[in-house]
């Protein structure tokens, strides 16, 4: 079984503040992390290669420096690391994106499972994982919080939505996102970091993995950020004090009234 | 696609490095040099710069963009109605209110897409909430979402009628159907937006949408492709009012069995059952943390959501003690809400909770700790025990809201 997973590197806060006087994003001392929902997504796949036996390659588009997210993905046990990596990819939307990472897949050995975290924390569009599959021309179930039996043709698997969850079957190949809820990742072993440490991690660029120049980058993007700002921050309000029964009676006049509109 | 610095209109006037909001533009010998490491083509600088001294060329690739006669023919303004069961969902109806206003600015008509196994039920609900016209596809095969049957009616419905503009609510049906559509299509998709106007000038449809966790907001358009598509978060727009006058047309479209095929299979559907609404439904959520301190002190906040008509939350605190379940954890690795009260009751207010849910209407906190975050953004702030005050505050309102609720 060969399974791929492709993953983003992220700033490890979201807290990301612009600085007043520079209306800049304050990033100084945020350290770059594996997006934690590919966590799940890598830890899923090396479940399942040890059970059904087969490869993991972990996948990446990025700067040069996201070869660090696949190098701590390699000891965690992953078999093989892909860097996407070219200044042409600058600005790509979520369309560009899937399809730079879905021409990418296409040049690996075959594959019979993808599976991404359900979103990334910074964007949070949970956009591409869908993308990648419809590229890709494979089925595919997101939001998976259990799969319950994977074999060489089918998986079983748990999808959640908001009263519960769905009970679907799907052929392979497929591509899954991940829900937190499915796994608790593992720590790189000692040993695991050592090998990562002298692994070789490919590097594609886009003439690489035949990417048509029309369709990546800013110019392979429909949409465009046009303006970027801070909300007003949400201020705090009235503090209540008093004894539990005033308090009790103050909160009840708040509450009523809006749960009487509702 | 380019970013250039015209040496010899920059004046070194600096506007340019306060508006890049990725601290890419330092200044060198009174001229300014763009890091294109950190650059990523926002376009803010150009924007700021008083004597159009950098050029971004966004030469959008002339293969996939439409011309101007093309994005002519795409008119109309569509709701995607997300049913459960054939039942339209609210959703939807905020769609139609939100749909309605961006309609009358452009003038073009408001329009639901329907997919499912019956409609007739629910035509009156949809233009009564402002569909003038109404496409249905019927069949079997629709009667519950699966991706691939679900994409492939909802992309030949647009290829065929051409509309300008398609919302579809951000949730989970929705964040896992459009991507598809929207690349399908070949066009621009903005993820769960909170807020959606018309550019007066150009017409385009302005998506604004939170990104890192809510701590910075960004306005996206689409402006060469089309339809211009969003998902739009739940409970963020109001919904369109009922009026029972209003009439509308449906357009029933008939899809050839063999093109709804499905490769994956839904063998069953589970609903976990309990006596109180999911979360991303909820107008109230009564969330509990770490103060808590076992699971068996969920039962007061399900006392009181209960009696407010409301659902339990949780942080990511109590979720991870095992306390309970992850589908009640509200934040950056839970659910999103949107309800219009929020009680936080021994919740100290981490960056990613907040982030889950500072979009309430009102926020109640309920902590021991003065110092607790959650106090910077609660409307109404209470130091003390929830232990007292959470059931003294149940038993008051299940008396004057009365035990039928």
């Amino acid at each position: 079984m060969h399974i791929v997973v492709c993953i983003k590197q992220v700033p490890e806060s979201t807290d990301i503040t612009i600085n007043p006087e520079t209306n800049t994003l304050v990033r100084e001392g945020v350290a770059s992390i594996i997006n934690p929902y590919d966590m799940y997504a890598i830890e899923e796949a090396l479940r399942i290669k040890e059970k059904a036996g087969g490869k993991v390659t972990v996948i990446t588009m990025g700067p040069p420096q996201a070869e660090s997210a696949l190098r701590e993905a390699l000891s965690m046990g992953c078999d093989e690391a892909v860097l996407i990596s070219d200044r042409a990819f600058a600005g790509s939307d979520t369309w560009a994106t899937s399809y730079t990472l879905a021409m990418a897949i296409k040049k690996l050995d075959n594959y019979d499972i993808i599976i991404c975290g359900k979103q990334a924390m910074d964007g949070d569009t949970a956009q591409v994982g869908p993308g990648i599959a419809v590229q890709l021309d494979i089925a595919q179930v997101t939001f998976i919080r259990k799969i319950d039996k994977i074999d060489e043709k089918a998986a079983l698997v748990e999808r959640m939505t908001e009263e519960g969850y769905e009970r679907i079957e799907v052929p392979l190949p497929c591509l899954f996102t991940v829900v937190k809820e499915i796994n608790e990742p593992r720590l790189p072993s000692l040993k695991g970091k050592m090998k990562a440490r002298k692994a070789e991690v490919i590097s594609w660029n886009s003439q690489d993995i035949g990417a048509d120049p029309e369709r990546i980058g800013l110019k392979g993007s429909p949409t465009q950020v046009i303006k970027i700002f801070t909300p007003p921050p949400r201020k705090g309000g009235e503090m209540i004090q008093g004894d539990t029964e005033e308090v009790v009676d103050k909160l009840t006049n708040i509450l009523k009234d809006i749960v009487a509109g509702c | 696609m380019s970013i250039t610095v015209l040496k010899d209109k920059c004046t070194g006037c600096k506007l340019c490095i306060k508006a890049c909001p990725f601290d890419a533009i330092t200044i060198k010998d009174k001229c300014v040099v763009i890091d294109l490491s950190k650059c990523t083509l926002c376009g803010s600088c150009v924007q700021a710069c008083k004597f159009n001294a950098i050029e971004l060329k966004r030469d959008v690739s002339a293969s996939h963009r439409l011309s101007d006669e093309q994005i002519g023919q795409y008119k109309d303004v569509w709701v995607f109605a997300e049913q459960k069961d054939g039942v339209v969902q609210s959703v939807a109806f905020e769609l139609l209110g939100k749909g309605r206003e961006l309609a009358n600015k452009l003038g073009s008509r408001l329009c639901a897409v329907y997919l499912g196994e019956k409609i007739d039920s629910q035509l009156n609900e949809l233009f009564w909430r402002g569909a003038d016209i109404v496409y249905a596809v019927e069949s079997p095969k629709l009667k519950d979402y699966l991706s691939e049957s679900y994409s492939k009616a909802l992309t030949q419905l647009i290829l065929e009628h051409k509309p300008e503009i398609v919302l579809c609510g951000a949730t989970s049906l929705g964040r896992s159907l459009i991507p598809r559509v929207a690349v399908e299509i070949g066009s621009g998709l903005t993820a769960d937006c909170t807020g959606l106007d018309i550019d007066s000038e150009k017409k385009l449809l302005l998506q604004t949408r939170p990104a890192f966790g809510g701590n910075i907001m960004a306005t996206i358009i689409c402006p060469h492709h089309r339809p211009q598509m969003s998902t739009v978060r739940h409970k963020v727009m109001q919904e369109a009012t009922v009026d029972k006058s209003l009439k509308g047309q449906v357009v029933k479209k008939i899809i050839d069995e063999d093109k709804l095929i499905s490769r994956t299979s839904l063998l069953e559907v589970l609903k976990e059952v309990e006596d109180t609404v999911n979360i991303t439904e909820a107008n109230v959520i009564v969330s509990g943390g770490r103060g808590l301190q076992g699971p068996e002190n969920f039962k007061l906040l399900h006392d009181l959501a209960v009696v407010l008509g409301g659902a339990v939350g949780a942080s990511r605190a109590a979720v991870d003690s095992d306390w309970i379940a992850y589908s009640h954890q509200v934040g950056q690795t839970g659910k999103t809400v949107c309800p219009k009260i929020y009680i936080a009751c021994g919740i100290s207010g981490q960056i990613q909770h907040l982030a889950g849910m500072q979009s309430s209407e009102v926020i109640i906190a309920i902590n021991k700790d003065p110092s607790a975050p959650i106090f910077n953004i609660a409307t109404y702030g209470i130091v003390g025990d929830l232990f007292e005050v959470i059931p003294a505050l149940t038993a008051k309102l299940k008396q004057i809201l009365g035990k039928s609720r």
